[in-house]
């Protein structure tokens, strides 16, 4: 296990909520780490729509999800935020009177003052494709992820998909594997040309095999995979040999271990006040999509606002007995020098 | 109005109002059809609103647009009825529309 990592905040979530409570904490002068099981920052707006404008935010009239994350990445960089990507919070405990406790799925593990919360619609996890009998199979023959590309050098193995995860792996893990397959549901890919052309020149240099159609059924014993099950395009079933199966179906939101944390729930989001949007915990908030009060709206600029007022309280939790100012970013001069613009 | 009936996987049938202009999925959500997860809520960003039409169905609902089509990699089990329910739109000449909700989006 890693050593103990201490901050003033942690943030469970990197989306747009989880963004701008950086900065907004960052204005009080707190320090935060961020933590987010995706690969990048953005949450929903990087993951569900890159690219779809949206029209609602505040003096923006017109932006897109991956550019509402970039400008929110810049906005809050002055203050310095650590980002910890690829781990998800598994658990969250309070350690004495004043402090927590987090730990994630990557072995990290966190100590902290206050708790800001802002999971959006949960833990983004790739989604397992319903095909009977897979349980016993999963995280021994059949995985949804890559972790380490050597377990998989010389197997048989079967991608299954036809978006860029898919094609990625395909040309990733082509070299090291004994065999390899790709089976998508028609002979169009909505991944990246280059790496379907990459792909294509494998299979015509007979590197690799590309099958069509879909998995209805797997084969093998004690949770170890022998071949797969395939209804072709023409409605004909045929068998693919393979001991190991990757398949990429896209990612679905899951609500996750913030299930567990003993906090109240209101059909599964949590439930905060509206002053402070705290917890029934004291120290653990909950901003964005993730909380729920009366009257609550699932939009960017809600979760801007509740991350402005917890800030406040935050501040009284990490700065005991201190008075906090209310000032201006456009007329303090020790703002601006946060800001790095004085 | 158009009466809209989703047909569980346990066979059970769900009728509700559709609204023209409003799309089947946010007809099956309102109306709180199990099955229709519909996490992206209607933005064509996640194929758990997938349905499958019935045959007599197929003309009247028309064909898969092409963000659809790409959508569709990421559903489980598709067959040529498939469709997005998010992307067909309540008319009413959708009147007595009957579709197929899979037993799990995923
Ligand atoms: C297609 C679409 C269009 C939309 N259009 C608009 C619009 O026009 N205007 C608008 O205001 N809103 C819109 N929304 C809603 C908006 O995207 C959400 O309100 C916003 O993303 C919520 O932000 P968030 O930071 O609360 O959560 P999210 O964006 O959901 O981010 C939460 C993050 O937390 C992470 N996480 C969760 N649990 C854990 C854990 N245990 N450990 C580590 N990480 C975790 C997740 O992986 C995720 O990245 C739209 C949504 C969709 C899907
Ligand atoms: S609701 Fe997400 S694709 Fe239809």
């Amino acid at each position: 296990m890693s050593d103990v990592i201490t901050t003033d905040v942690v943030i469970i979530g990197a989306g747009p909520c989880g963004l701008f409570t950086v900065f907004e904490l960052g204005l009080l002068d707190i320090k935060c780490h961020v933590l987010d099981i995706l690969d990048r920052p953005g949450g929903q707006c990087a993951e569900l729509y890159p690219e779809k404008p949206i029209y609602d935010i505040p003096a923006l009239p017109l932006v897109t999800g991956a550019d509402l994350t970039s400008r929110l990445m810049e906005q809050a960089a002055p203050f310095k935020p650590q980002f910890h990507f690829n781990q998800m919070v598994t658990s969250l405990e309070k350690c004495g009177d004043t402090d927590f406790v987090l730990m994630t799925d990557g072995d990290l593990v966190f100590n902290c003052k206050v708790v800001v919360i802002a999971a959006g619609g949960g833990s983004f996890m790739p989604k397992k494709p319903p095909i009977p009998g897979i349980d016993a199979y999963e995280g021994k023959s059949v995985f949804y992820s890559v972790k380490k590309m050597e377990a998989f050098r010389g197997k048989d193995v079967l991608i299954v998909g036809g978006g860029d995860s898919a094609l990625d792996w395909v040309n990733n893990l082509q070299p090291i594997t004994n065999s390899m397959t790709l089976l998508h549901r028609r002979d169009e890919f909505r991944a990246a040309p280059d790496s379907v052309n990459k792909m294509r020149e494998l299979v015509a240099a007979g590197k690799m095999k590309l099958a069509i159609g879909q998995v209805t059924g797997l084969g093998g014993a004690d949770g170890m995979l022998s071949s797969a099950t395939v209804k072709g395009t023409d409605g004909n079933s045929f068998d693919v040999a393979c001991n190991t199966m990757l398949p990429f179906f896209g990612l679905t939101m899951k609500l996750g271990p913030v299930a567990d944390w003993g906090l109240n729930l209101t059909e599964n989001l949590i439930a905060v006040d509206t002053e402070k949007f705290e917890t029934n915990v004291s120290g653990i908030f909950a901003v964005g999509d993730i909380n729920t009060y009366p009257g609550k709206l699932k939009l960017i600029l809600s979760g801007f606002h509740e991350a402005a007022l917890m800030a406040q309280q935050a501040f009284r939790y990490i700065n005991p007995g201190e008075r906090l100012l209310f000032q201006y970013t456009t007329s303090s001069t020790n703002l601006q020098k946060k800001l790095g613009v004085a | 109005m158009a009466k809209i009936t989703f047909i569980q996987h346990n066979g059970n049938e769900i009728t509700a109002d559709g609204i023209a202009g409003m799309t089947v999925m946010e007809t099956a959500v309102k109306n709180q059809v199990p099955g229709i997860d519909a996490d992206c809520g209607g933005a064509c960003a996640c194929a758990t609103c997938h349905v499958y039409v019935e045959p007599d169905w197929v003309a009247k609902t028309g064909k898969r647009n092409p963000m659809e089509e790409d959508m569709l990699d990421f559903a489980f089990d598709v067959r040529d009825n498939s469709r997005l329910s998010c992307q067909i739109k309540v008319s009413d000449a959708l009147d007595g529309l009957r579709v197929k909700v899979p037993e799990k989006q995923f």
